[in-house]
């Protein structure tokens, strides 16, 4: 069958089960865009390439799925370059195609010719460009596997025009059967010297990360934990996995950790890590981190363990691989262990959390913000999915908000890129559109990519904006007060639009609340409306995210708000 | 002793293709180690290059650095090669101005680094000399003041002694 370049490219993604691509037009994708009109893939046109990005990024997390992004050749495909550098940091599958001048004319410094597989060379899993017709079906498919296999990551697919022109014999790929999942396989030595190092350890702590969401693992490490009667602390990447809910839940540590997840961590005397890659956010001085510990370190991707923090039994494997073997290693040399075996070393748990809780000063005058998040976390009974923006409005979802479930917390971790909640929430609520998407934001990050409510409006999609407006880039605010004598400089943004005129001119709902009294109604009020809403909070000004770790101080000596110290 | 700096050898199959060698090198010079020497060419299966490179890093280091490039999906393999299990050469072209002063003292080199002359041009001579990197430096110092007036060397290429 001979097809032209462009049609091969709507059958390919179709064969990958694509139903949604994010995307914005330009000259050289006119034949896709005119093979896409007659297909019945949904296309999502956002307001800046930017937002397509974080958008599929949004759905890829949510949905566990590949995000896909098409975007225009020369400021099209850069615009796409923060939110590739995005999800490259934080491991998630996308795959972003770009259009690409002729190949006649690349590298003469055509019109809208930019070299975007060498820009996004180091912020990529992979990237192709495709030359040939007759290599486009098969390098399309590649990129998908790439995308989802092992550490996933971004993949960038550059297609020039007369590619997508041109005709080739097109064979679809015969359909792929589904593979049982295999049994677990027999633990290896390591596993059963990590069983010992269990059944010796007194004191012993899980820490886990993004790899568990990404490699659905999060049944299993429930069972672990469980079973072993394990503490478990997790980074901001793997919030959910394990139910904040739980006993054995210790919060997140690091910088903005949990007082208790930060003491645990460092007079434990074993260290499990699964899935996560030790950044220097959660290890704070490497020097005094976890000093005291064995260390077991699981991760998919050999080039994470050792990188930072050095371990006693490095395991390359995936997660859930490792889990299950593991699980059932336990299973069989029927490992028990009670609370009360684990006392002492609950007891201490117990006397930190009653010493040093989370918690924040209320008032009765200005809303403070962990207060909107325990209020919304409230009201939607954890339930929601949670996408934020970066600063102190991260920090206090992460902290205030209590997920019981993976994917349901979407956050630019790696790269804290401000301006990703809100095309994210999109995203999550393209995979999902009968859940309820909350983007936690700051009044400086929700502008930088505000113009994609109109994308929201237009395909009514009802994501709620819950804006923590202080008026300030709060997080940098904080640095300034605490470690440069509140010298703010340049940091206010008391010059911002008025953001429930902004919801109105995109002819959405905008709601805002001054007092304490009205947030739980405006909460209400918004969560209730049918389509997208931006939720204006006015909050205490200059509010400091705690406990906090001076960066690069060790993790147990922890600046603590007033109201934490009991 | 993780700790110090020597010259290590990595030898790389990559996929044959435009692109492969700038990600290679992207992967160490993003990290800032330096390449020191680079070789590069195809094996005999014409789709698959290999790639000698040599830079001068501690231990810990190069393990990283052997990682970082198993990530990249045109890569694989990456070993590290030790004199003791390698075979290791560079080569030399050197270009001479010949006068009828340092003629037997370049002779002489040609002789004891086991050289010869590639070609002859009225007072200008090109010498070939293979040899370990240090045998090449040392013709280099010996040769510096008989008048050099241009080289080039390939970097080292290595062979493991036996599979
Ligand atoms: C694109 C981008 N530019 C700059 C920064 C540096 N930065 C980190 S947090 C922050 C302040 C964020 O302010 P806001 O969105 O109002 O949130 P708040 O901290 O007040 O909750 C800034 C400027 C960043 N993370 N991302």
């Amino acid at each position: 069958m001979k097809l032209k370049g462009a049609e091969i490219f709507i059958r390919a993604l179709k064969q990958e089960g694509i139903q949604t691509v994010f995307g914005y037009p330009g000259g050289v994708l006119l034949d896709i865009y005119d093979e896409l009109y007659r297909s019945d893939i949904t296309h999502i046109l956002v307001r800046h390439e930017q937002g397509a990005v974080h958008a599929a990024d949004g759905y890829a997390r949510a949905s566990g799925k590949v995000g896909v992004v098409l975007v225009t050749s020369g400021p099209g495909a850069t615009n796409t370059v923060t939110g590739i550098a995005n999800a490259y940091l934080d491991s998630i599958p996308i795959v972003v195609f770009t259009g690409q001048v002729p190949t006649a004319l690349i590298g003469t410094d055509a019109f809208q010719e930019a070299d975007i597989v060498g820009i996004t060379r180091p912020c990529t899993k992979h990237n192709f460009q495709v030359r040939r017709v007759d290599e486009l079906a098969r390098t399309i498919h590649e990129a998908f596997h790439i995308a989802r296999s092992g550490r996933p990551g971004p993949v960038l697919v550059d297609l020039p025009k007369d590619v997508m022109q041109a005709t080739t014999d097109y064979e679809p790929l015969p359909p792929k059967e589904e593979e049982p999942i295999p049994p677990p396989k027999p633990a290896s030595g390591k596993a059963l010297y990590v069983h010992d190092l269990i059944a010796e350890s007194r004191r012993p702590v899980l820490l886990t990360g993004g790899g568990i969401v990404l490699g659905r693992a999060s049944e299993e490490l429930r069972q672990m934990a469980r079973r072993t009667k394990m503490p478990v602390t997790s980074t901001l990447m793997g919030l959910g996995a394990f139910p904040a809910s739980d006993p054995l839940w210790l919060g997140m540590p690091g910088m903005h950790g949990t007082y208790y997840a930060n003491m645990a961590l460092t007079n434990c005397d074993l260290l499990i890590a699964i899935g996560c890659r030790f950044d220097d956010r959660v290890t704070g001085s490497l020097e005094t981190f976890a000093r005291k510990a064995k260390k077991v370190h699981v991760d998919v991707d050999a080039s994470s363990i050792n990188k930072n923090v050095m371990v006693d039994v490095p395991i390359v494997q995936d997660c859930k691989e490792a889990l299950r073997s593991f699980n059932k290693l336990l299973a069989d040399q029927n490992f028990t262990v009670s609370y009360e075996d684990r006392r002492e070393w609950f007891d201490m748990i117990e006397e930190w959390k009653r010493n040093v809780p989370l918690s924040y000063c209320p008032s009765d005058e200005v809303i403070k913000p962990q207060f909107v998040i325990e209020t919304l976390c409230n009201l939607t009974k954890g339930k929601a999915i949670i996408t934020t923006e970066v600063g102190q409005n991260q920090m206090w979802a992460a902290q205030f908000y209590k997920f019981d479930e993976p994917n349901m917390f979407i956050s630019s971790g790696g790269l804290g890129t401000m301006g990703f909640g809100l095309p994210a929430a999109i995203g999550a609520q393209v995979a999902f559109p009968d859940k309820l998407v909350v983007d936690i934001a700051g009044d400086g990050s929700i502008q930088m990519n505000i113009q994609e409510l109109a994308t929201a409006v237009q395909y009514r999609i009802p994501v709620k904006v819950v804006v923590l407006n202080n008026g300030y880039l709060g997080m940098v605010r904080q640095w300034q007060e605490l470690f440069y004598e509140k010298r703010y400089s340049q940091t206010d943004m008391t010059y911002a639009p008025d953001f429930v005129k902004v919801a109105e001119a995109y002819g959405t709902l905008g709601l805002r609340a001054m007092k304490p009294d009205e947030a739980a109604a405006t909460l209400r009020k918004g969560l209730e409306h049918p389509g997208p809403v931006i939720m204006d909070f006015r909050v205490a000004r200059e509010e400091c995210v705690y406990p906090m770790v001076r960066p690069g101080g060790s993790i147990q000596e922890m600046t603590l708000g007033r109201e934490m110290i009991n | 002793m993780e700790k110090q700096k020597k010259e290590h050898i990595l030898s790389l199959l990559v996929n044959n293709k435009p692109d492969v060698l700038a990600r290679v090198a992207g992967t160490l010079g993003g990290r800032g180690y330096n390449i020191d020497t680079l070789c590069v060419d195809a094996t005999l299966d014409p789709k698959i290059s290999k790639i000698i490179l040599s830079v001068y890093q501690d231990q810990s280091a190069i393990t990283k650095i052997e990682k970082q490039l198993l990530r990249l999906i045109d890569v694989h393999s990456v070993s590290e090669l030790t004199e003791t299990e390698t075979v290791m050469r560079e080569m030399m072209l050197v270009r001479m101005k010949l006068t009828e002063k340092n003629k037997a003292d370049i002779a002489l080199i040609i002789d004891t680094f086991r050289g010869r002359v590639v070609t002859m041009n009225g007072d200008s001579c090109v010498i070939e000399i293979t040899g370990t990197k240090a045998d090449v430096e040392r013709a280099i110092e010996s040769l510096k003041p008989l008048g050099i007036d241009d080289l080039a060397r390939t970097g080292i290429v290595a062979l493991e002694r036996i599979k």
